[in-house]
C-alpha cells in the first residue's frame, strides 16, 4: 500500500514539474512579454527598461530556474500590475473560490445522488428517462450562458438573489449553481450505473433474503458499495470546477482567483497566471491522490491488505 | 422406437441483418434520430446560409437596431429573430455562426483526433515504457485546468479563428488517446493481429491494416464528445473576447454582445445560446447513440 | 398437515409478445424437519421456484399458484411487509455463490448482527453475542475474531458456513438451499453436507436442497422431487426413488451416471437425446415427449399424475415393476 502510494507522489511531483514547465514556457513563448508588459505605446527603449527590469533578457533556462527556486521557497513572485507580492494576492482571493467550488459540488451531488437513486430504483421508468434526459440537457448549455439566464431570471426577474458581489452568503447560490451543474451529469450517470450494479450483486439479494426493509438495502446496504466510485469522481470533479472558476467568476465578479486570472491574462500580468496554473494544476493532482485515497478507504477490499 | 422431432440449428441462430433492419434499430433508438435529425437540419442550415439567410450577417443598419424577433410586439418578418446592437440580422448570423461552430469543432476535434490517436496507438500497441510515457502525458494534460490556459495562450497570441483551432486542437486530445489506448490493447492480443503478424507484416502494416479499423467505434464515439466540447470552448473563448474575433458571428461573440442589453431584450443571449444548446444536444445524442447501438453487446 | 404446501404453481416471464412459461403447475410438499431435495437440470425452473416461495422474482416475472403456504402463513396474501417479516426468520434461503452473498463493504459480524437485531430486535451486543455463538456452531474455529473480518478475507468454504449462519440464526421452519455446494472444492463440498444435515437435525429444520447432483441426492435426502421443463415428474421417498424410478425423464438419468464396478470401459455413456424443449408459447402435453422411448401419440395431449403411497410420478407409463436398465443408453 505505501509502495503504491509512493509511487504515486513520484508520478505527482513529476506532473507537477512538466505542468511548471509548461505553465512557464507557455507565457514565455507565446509572445514577447518585454513588449506586452510595457503596452503598445512603448518605445524600444522603454521595452528593453522593461524587458532587463523583469529579467526576461537572461536565458529562458535560467529564468525558469530561478522561478523554480523561487517557487521552493514559496515566493511567487511580484504581480506586475498590482502593488503586491503574487503570494498575498492568491492567498486573499483563494478562500473565495474555494468556498465557490465547495458549494457548487455540494449543490451538484444533493441533485445528482438522489436523482441517481431513483433513476437505478425506477429504471426505465419516467423518471428514468427524465433524469438521464436532463443530465444530457444540461451538459449541452455553455456554462456562462446558463450563469446570464440565471441571473436574468433570478436576480433581475424575480429579484430573489443579487446579481454580483461577495459580502453574504446569497452571493454564493447562482455562481455555485452554474459552476455545479456541469459536473452533476456526469456525478447522477455514475451514481445510476454504480446503483445498477450493485443492485444486480448477489449480495443484495442475501439482504432482502434476510426479511431486511427496502430503505435498509438501499441506503445501508447497496448506495454504500455504489457511492465509492462517486465520491472519488466528485473529488477530481472538484478540481475541475476550480479550473472552470475563471467564466463563472468572470460573469458574476466575485474576486476569487478564477478572476484574478482573468485579470492577470488581461493585463500580462505573467507571474500571477504563471503562478495560478500552476497552483490549479497541483491542486488537481492533490485531488486525485485525494481520490484514491477515499477509495481505499471506502473499500475494504483494498484497504485491508 | 425412434425418438421423435430432431432439433433444428437454425432456430436458436440470431436473424441476419438486412439494411432495412439496420435503419429501424439505428432510427429506433430515440435519442440517435433526434440527435441525427437535429445535426442535419442545423449542418444543412449551415451550409445553405449564403441562400437561407435573409441579409447579409455583417450589414449593419442602426436605423434597425436591437428589433425583437417577429413573435414579440415590434417584430418583424423582415428580421425573424431580430437584430443585434449594429442592426445586423439575427437570423443571418446565427446561420453563418452556424458555420463557425461546426467548422471549429469539426476541426479541432480532426486535429486533437489525430494527436490522441497516435498516442493511444503507440501506448496501446508498445506497452512497457511508452504506454507509461503516454499516461504521464496525458495525467499532465487532465491537471491543466484547460480554460485557462486556452485564455491564457489565445490571449497571449492573439485570438482568431485559427488560433482557437489550433489551440483546441492541442488541447483535447486526452479522450482520444485513453479511450484508442484501450481499444489497441483489446485487439492487440486478438488472433487475427497474431495471424498478420506470423505472416511478417511489419507493425505498421498490422496497427493500420488490423488494428485501426476495429476502433473505429469508439473513435467516432470520442469524435463526437471532443466536438461538442470544442464547441463550447470556443463560444467560451469568444464570450470572453480572446475566440474569434469581431464582426464574425460566433455564437459565443454574438452572447457577449448582447450581454449589456439582456436586461431589456434578453432574446439577444438567449437565441444564440439556445443555438449552442442544440448544436452540442444534437452531437451528444448522437454520439451516445453511436455508443449504444455500436457496441457488440449492446445496451440491455 | 405438510409445513409447506404448494400447489400448482406457475411463474410466467413476458418476452415481447410471448411468454416463457417457467415454471408449468408445480405441486410440492415438504414435511417438517425432512430434507427434500430438488433435482433438475439447469434452466428446469428450480432457482425461480425458491425465489418464487420467497417471493423475491425479479420484477417481470409473473407467479401466481392455488395454494403456497408455510405452516400457518398463506404466502399468497401476506403482502410484502408480511414477506418481511417471514424472510430470513421463518423461511430462510442459501444461495449458491458464497464469494459473492456477503456484502464486501461491512463485517461479518454486522452482517450476522443484523438478521438478530431485525427480527430479535436484539441490541448490537447481544447480536453479536448470538452471531459468534451461531459461528462456532457451524464450525468456524476463532469466532469472536472472525465475526470482525470482512468476507474477502475468508476462503469460500468459510463465507457458505457464514451464510449457512445466518440462514440459521432465527430457527427458521424451513431453509431453501440453491445448490449450496456446487461452487465449493469436492472436499469442502462433503464437509458443508456433513454440516447441513447435522444442524438440521439439531434445530428440526426442513430444507429443500436445490441440486443438479444425483450423487449428492443420494447421500443426504429424506425424499426427492425431480423437476423438468418446469414441473415436478417424479416425487419419491430417496430410496425408492433410486432403487424404482418411474418416470421415464429419472430412469434416464440414472441411468446416465456411470457406476465404477459395473461400466464398462470404453463403452458409450448413457445420455437422453434431444434438448429441453422451449418453454415459450402455449404448451400442451408431455415437455419430454420428444425425447422419450416411451412416447405416444397421446402423450401430445395430457400427461397424468400417477400416485402410489408416497410415489408420484408425471407419465402414462409410470409402470412401477419397469427394470432399470444401468448400463448404455435409455432405448
Amino acid at each position: 500500500m505505501s509502495a503504491y502510494l509512493l509511487r504515486r507522489l513520484g508520478i505527482a511531483l513529476a506532473v507537477a514539474f512538466t505542468v511548471s514547465l509548461i505553465s512557464f514556457f507557455l507565457l514565455h513563448l507565446s509572445g514577447d512579454l518585454a513588449t506586452a508588459i510595457a503596452g503598445p505605446e512603448a518605445t524600444a527603449e522603454q521595452i528593453e527598461v522593461v524587458r532587463h527590469q523583469h529579467g526576461l533578457d537572461k536565458p529562458l533556462a535560467t529564468q525558469y530556474v530561478e522561478w523554480i527556486g523561487q517557487l521552493l521557497r514559496l515566493d511567487l513572485g511580484q504581480s506586475f500590475f498590482f502593488q503586491e507580492s503574487v503570494r498575498d494576492l492568491i492567498a486573499s482571493r483563494l478562500p473565495i473560490t474555494l468556498t465557490l467550488g465547495a458549494i457548487a459540488l455540494l449543490v451538484a451531488l444533493l441533485i445528482a445522488i438522489p436523482l441517481g437513486v431513483l433513476a437505478a430504483v425506477r429504471r426505465d421508468t419516467w423518471i428514468d428517462r427524465l433524469a438521464l434526459t436532463l443530465a444530457t440537457f444540461g451538459q449541452a448549455m455553455p456554462s456562462f450562458w446558463f450563469a446570464l439566464v440565471l441571473i436574468v431570471v433570478f436576480a433581475v426577474t424575480l429579484k430573489w438573489l443579487p446579481v454580483s458581489g461577495n459580502t453574504s452568503w446569497q452571493h454564493f447560490i447562482l455562481p455555485a449553481i452554474a459552476l455545479g451543474y456541469y459536473a452533476t451529469p456526469s456525478l447522477m450517470r455514475l451514481t445510476r450505473a454504480g446503483m445498477l450494479d450493485v443492485l444486480g450483486a448477489d449480495y443484495i439479494r442475501t439482504a432482502r433474503a434476510k426479511g431486511l426493509s427496502p430503505a435498509r438495502v438501499l441506503f445501508k446496504h447497496a448506495l454504500r458499495n455504489a457511492l465509492i466510485p462517486v465520491v472519488a469522481l466528485a473529488a477530481v470533479e472538484f478540481g475541475f470546477m476550480l479550473g472552470g472558476s475563471v467564466v463563472i467568476e468572470a460573469v458574476f465578479s466575485l474576486q476569487g482567483i478564477g478572476q484574478l486570472a482573468w485579470d492577470a491574462i488581461a493585463r500580462n500580468d505573467f507571474p500571477v497566471v504563471q503562478a495560478i496554473v500552476l497552483l490549479i494544476a497541483l491542486i488537481y493532482i492533490v485531488l486525485t491522490l485525494v481520490a484514491d485515497l477515499l477509495n481505499a478507504l471506502l473499500d475494504p477490499r483494498i484497504r485491508v491488505r | 422406437m425412434t425418438v421423435a422431432n430432431p432439433f433444428v440449428l437454425d432456430d436458436y441462430l440470431p436473424p441476419r441483418p438486412t439494411l432495412g433492419r439496420q435503419l429501424r434499430r439505428w432510427f429506433g433508438h430515440r435519442g440517435f434520430a433526434l440527435g441525427a435529425v437535429l445535426l442535419v437540419v442545423i449542418v444543412f442550415a449551415a451550409l445553405a446560409a449564403p441562400w437561407l439567410a435573409p441579409h447579409d450577417p455583417y450589414a449593419q443598419d442602426v436605423m434597425q437596431r436591437m428589433k425583437p424577433p417577429v413573435w414579440m410586439a415590434k417584430g418583424t418578418w423582415a428580421h425573424p429573430l431580430g437584430t443585434d446592437k449594429l442592426g445586423r440580422d439575427y437570423l443571418s448570423r446565427l446561420l453563418y455562426g452556424a458555420r463557425i461552430s461546426l467548422f471549429i469543432g469539426l476541426a479541432a476535434a480532426l486535429i486533437s483526433g489525430a494527436i490522441g490517436t497516435l498516442l493511444g496507438v503507440l501506448a496501446g500497441y508498445y506497452g512497457g515504457k511508452v504506454d507509461a510515457l503516454v499516461s504521464y502525458l496525458v495525467t499532465t494534460r487532465l491537471a491543466l485546468p484547460v480554460v485557462m490556459v486556452a485564455l491564457a495562450a489565445a490571449s497571449l497570441v492573439g485570438g482568431s479563428l485559427q488560433v482557437v483551432v489550433i489551440l483546441l486542437g492541442c488541447l483535447l486530445w486526452d479522450r482520444f488517446a485513453v479511450v484508442v489506448r484501450a481499444a489497441v490493447q483489446q485487439i492487440r492480443d486478438a488472433e487475427y493481429v497474431a495471424a498478420a503478424q506470423a505472416l511478417g507484416c511489419s507493425p505498421w502494416r498490422v496497427i493500420v491494416g488490423e488494428i485501426l479499423p476495429n476502433v473505429l467505434g469508439a473513435l467516432i464515439v470520442v469524435i463526437t464528445l471532443e466536438m461538442a466540447h470544442a464547441i463550447l470552448l470556443e463560444a467560451t473563448l469568444s464570450f470572453l473576447g480572446v475566440g474569434v474575433q469581431p464582426p464574425l458571428p460566433s455564437w459565443g461573440l454574438m452572447i457577449a454582445e448582447g450581454k449589456p442589453y439582456m436586461f431589456f431584450s434578453p432574446w439577444v443571449i438567449a437565441i444564440p445560446g439556445i443555438a449552442l444548446m442544440l448544436l452540442v444536444l444534437a452531437i451528444n445524442l448522437v454520439g451516445d447513440g453511436i455508443r449504444d447501438l455500436a457496441a457488440p453487446s449492446g445496451r440491455n | 398437515m405438510a409445513l409447506l404446501d404448494v400447489r400448482d404453481l406457475r411463474i410466467d416471464i413476458p418476452l415481447g409478445d410471448d411468454t416463457l412459461h417457467a415454471v408449468r403447475g408445480l405441486d410440492l410438499q415438504v414435511e417438517r424437519g425432512e430434507m427434500l431435495c430438488l433435482v433438475g437440470e439447469s434452466g428446469c425452473g428450480k432457482s425461480l421456484t425458491s425465489l418464487a416461495l420467497m417471493d423475491l422474482l425479479p420484477r417481470q416475472a409473473r407467479r401466481q399458484a392455488a395454494r403456497l403456504t408455510l405452516g400457518e402463513h398463506d404466502l399468497l396474501t401476506l403482502g410484502e411487509k408480511g414477506m418481511r417479516d417471514l424472510r430470513g426468520n421463518r423461511l430462510a434461503m442459501i444461495f449458491q455463490e458464497p464469494m459473492t452473498a456477503l456484502n464486501p463493504a461491512y463485517s461479518i459480524g454486522d452482517q450476522l448482527a443484523e438478521v438478530l437485531r431485525r427480527h430479535r430486535r436484539l441490541d448490537r451486543k447481544a447480536a453479536w453475542a448470538g452471531a459468534e455463538a451461531m459461528l462456532e456452531k457451524v464450525g468456524i474455529s476463532n469466532a469472536g475474531e472472525r465475526l470482525r473480518q470482512y468476507p474477502h478475507q475468508l476462503s469460500g468454504g468459510l463465507r457458505q458456513r457464514v451464510v449457512i449462519a445466518m440462514a440459521l440464526l432465527c430457527e427458521p421452519d424451513l431453509i431453501i438451499a440453491d445448490e449450496p455446494t456446487t461452487a465449493l472444492d469436492v472436499t469442502i463440498q462433503a464437509q458443508i453436507l456433513h454440516l447441513l444435515r447435522d444442524l438440521q437435525r439439531e434445530f428440526g429444520t426442513a430444507i429443500v436442497f436445490i441440486t443438479h447432483d444425483l450423487g449428492l441426492v443420494a447421500r443426504i435426502a429424506d425424499r426427492v422431487a425431480v423437476m423438468y421443463a418446469g414441473q415436478i415428474v417424479e416425487q419419491a421417498p430417496a430410496a425408492e426413488l433410486f432403487a424404482a424410478p418411474r418416470h421415464p425423464y429419472t430412469r434416464g438419468l440414472l441411468a446416465s451416471i456411470p457406476v465404477p464396478g459395473r461400466t464398462r470401459p470404453g463403452q458409450p455413456l448413457g445420455a437422453i437425446p434431444g434438448l429441453v424443449p422451449s418453454l415459450v408459447g402455449e404448451q400442451h402435453g408431455c415437455a419430454f415427449r420428444n425425447r422419450c422411448p416411451q412416447a405416444v401419440a397421446v402423450c401430445a395431449d395430457s400427461v397424468p399424475l400417477l400416485e402410489e403411497g408416497a410415489h408420484l410420478a408425471r407419465c402414462h407409463f409410470a409402470l412401477p415393476s419397469e427394470p432399470l436398465r444401468r448400463v448404455g443408453g435409455v432405448r
